[in-house]
């Protein structure tokens, strides 16, 4: 019922036990934070408040604060809003579509993973809401009746289609997530002797018990979720790339977008979980869990769909020389040879050249390189949005009317805010939450764990020599 | 399950293996197992113990089709029947001729009432909610040990159960006489 092949190297190294499996899960939670924990919120919560203070600004004094003009009329905002979306899209894919392609090394990592998407998408669910303008009318992106009669919403639209992309993404991943925290919150519970923290867990928990009958329908539940989870995690960034690709600006009116932002989504999302993971492993001591082999196989997923961004920024260039449109062939040509062409060049430096390192399995097994060219697809994957936006509007059909964009102090720190609620929410998750699936860990010790896998191999031996 | 006045026997196993052959053996002798707590999912033990197959997932494929009629009703209502909007020369037509731009829509809302619902279900069945009180009677059981309960009674004597749970492996075999609803 364990079997697994013995070429299969263990999940989880260093002779575990179950009741090992829920100490070291339990460990940060229950031990105080460290200096160091303390020096980074503190830090992430300065660049927070920072942020807090460019919104009010902004929503006091109206976007005219940001670096936009009538030519670039969307810049950072959306720069980041696809950014920090296309974040989100790993945790998804971790926990959802690595679920049901049955792949056990998402168990120590899914999560976190699924953390960090729930906190990405807050991020950018902030950018839309603040470049309204209005965000006191913000409700008028829903469907219910108002003040004006029976004016109802454009369902033809993208940017209302984005809406409840966005809406439906957030919040079952929310329920994924909670769902599969609930039989962790109840270890915790368990476990815990002072009655204010008791308490807490408690209400956490839901009062789950671990029932035979309730893991039954928990199984059913998160399977069903794994796979409503997928598509929608594809519709997500096909969602996003249609704000784009439904208009009728050269550089943005192409049928590749869908596939190409999703597989950019994914290419930046698995960067950014390594960059959080790596860092967590290393803190929390979960180098046995979160093993080198993990961080191996996130380096192949980036790998992969850095070559597909790749393909895609190539094919681009060549149908809009192919197409004949003078003015997409325009945008391409500008976006390279243009004012604008460093933008350009790091997108493909960073996007398409770093990730080929990647083939060469001591680099791909390295911590200090994974850490550094995770780093470097993030910068990468903020300069395609930039180029896609910025430079597809500043040279528009009307040469009068071309400019260039550089952003204000607002603009800066509204994004350096954002990176800093970011790791305000993931600072504290990580010292509250259970940071790795235990429940789900410990079905795939007898099959995957280093001292099981040592014993299985003992068994096969003793009866090929019988 | 039955009566609130039977007499519980508790049998508690470290390990998941030998938990499932014990409720095999349980069986086999036939003694009705009231519930078994584990720490974790344990492959098989639903089937072990006879449970029948959750539905969940038929609920959820329901609300799914909720969410789809409610995407349609909502284009239709919204866009072709209360306010038909002409943009860009192109007005609203029928609710056919305008569907594929309403893919998206009826796609996101589908599956966000098939999630959400089927959660919820997930909650109410299990009589889980914020707050309430630990279900399982041990607290290990959510660490590494796994709790059967055994309803006593019919040709078996007390003793014969848990002699016989003593040798299935259970490390601490218990009688729990306090009613159990």
């Amino acid at each position: 019922m364990h079997y697994e092949a013995p070429i299969r190297k263990p999940l989880i190294e260093g002779d575990k036990s179950y009741h090992d499996i829920t100490v070291d899960v339990v460990r940060p939670v229950e031990s105080s934070a460290p200096k160091s924990w303390w020096l980074v919120f503190s830090l992430a919560l300065l660049a927070f408040l920072w942020g807090v203070g460019c919104i009010l600004y902004t929503i006091g004094v109206g976007i005219g604060t940001w670096g936009l003009n009538k030519t670039v009329g969307w810049a950072w905002d959306i720069t980041n809003f696809v950014w920090w979306v296309g974040i989100g899209h790993a945790g998804t894919l971790i926990s959802a579509v690595l679920l049901l392609f049955r792949q056990k090394w998402r168990m120590s990592i899914n999560r976190s993973a699924e953390a960090m998407t729930i906190f990405s998408v807050i991020q950018a669910a902030l950018f839309p809401g603040i470049h309204m303008g209005r965000i006191w009318l913000a409700y008028f992106v829903f469907p219910i009746p108002n003040q004006f009669g029976s004016l109802w919403v454009n369902f033809n639209s993208p940017l209302l289609w984005d809406v409840f992309a966005i809406s439906t993404y957030f919040s079952v991943s929310v329920v994924f997530w909670y769902v599969g925290l609930i039989p962790d919150f109840a270890m915790i519970r368990d476990r815990a002797v002072k009655p204010v923290q008791k308490h807490i867990y408690k209400i956490l928990s839901f009062g789950w018990g671990g029932k035979a009958k309730h893991w039954q329908r928990f199984e059913e539940v998160s399977l069903v979720l794994a796979g409503l989870a997928t598509p929608l995690v594809l519709s997500v960034h096909t969602i996003v790339s249609m704000d784009f690709a439904t208009s009728v600006i050269p550089g943005w009116h192409t049928t590749i977008f869908p596939p190409y932002f999703v597989a950019g989504a994914i290419f930046s999302g698995f960067a950014m979980v390594q960059t959080l993971l790596i860092i967590v492993r290393k803190v929390f001591k979960m180098e046995q869990y979160i093993t080198i082999q993990h961080i191996e196989m996130m380096n192949i997923v980036i790998m992969l769909t850095g070559s597909i961004v790749g393909i895609a920024y190539i094919t681009e260039l060549f149908i809009a020389w192919y197409s004949g449109v003078e003015y997409e062939q325009y945008a391409f040509l500008n976006r390279a040879t243009g004012p604008y062409w460093w933008a350009y060049w790091s997108m493909m430096t960073c996007n398409v050249f770093s990730p080929q390192f990647m083939w060469i399995k001591k680099l791909r097994t390295s911590l200090m390189f994974t850490f550094f060219i995770s780093i470097v697809v993030n910068i990468g994957m903020w300069f395609e949005r930039f180029v896609i936006i910025v430079t597809s509007l500043h040279r528009d059909y009307l040469p009068s009317s071309w400019s260039m964009f550089s952003p204000t102090f607002v603009d800066i720190g509204i994004f350096i805010g954002t990176i800093g609620f970011f790791f305000v929410l993931f600072l504290l998750y990580a010292r509250t939450f259970p940071v790795i699936a235990q429940a789900e860990l410990k079905t795939i010790l007898k099959s995957s764990g280093d001292n099981y896998k040592k014993l299985q191999e003992k068994q096969e031996q003793e009866h090929g020599e019988h | 399950m039955a009566s609130t006045n039977q007499t519980i026997i508790n049998a508690l196993y470290d390990d998941d293996d030998v938990l499932l052959s014990g409720v095999k053996q349980v069986r086999e002798k036939g003694l009705e197992i009231q519930e078994v707590y584990s720490p974790f999912p344990v492959h098989g033990l639903d089937k072990a113990m006879g449970l029948k197959e959750t539905r969940i997932a038929i609920a959820a494929f329901l609300y799914g089709t909720l969410g789809l009629a409610t995407a349609i009703s909502l284009t239709y209502g919204m866009m072709i029947v209360d306010w038909p909007l002409n943009i860009g020369g192109k007005p609203s037509f029928s609710w056919g001729e305008n569907m594929p731009a309403f893919v998206p829509i009826m796609f996101e809302l589908t599956v966000f009432f098939a999630a959400h619902l089927m959660v919820w279900t997930f909650f109410f069945r299990n009589k889980i909610y914020p707050g309430a009180k630990a279900q399982n009677p041990d607290p290990r059981t959510t660490d590494d040990k796994f709790l059967m309960e055994v309803v006593a009674g019919g040709d078996h004597s007390n003793e014969d159960i848990m002699a016989l749970l003593k040798e299935t492996g259970a490390i601490e075999v218990s009688v729990n006489s306090a009613e159990h609803a």
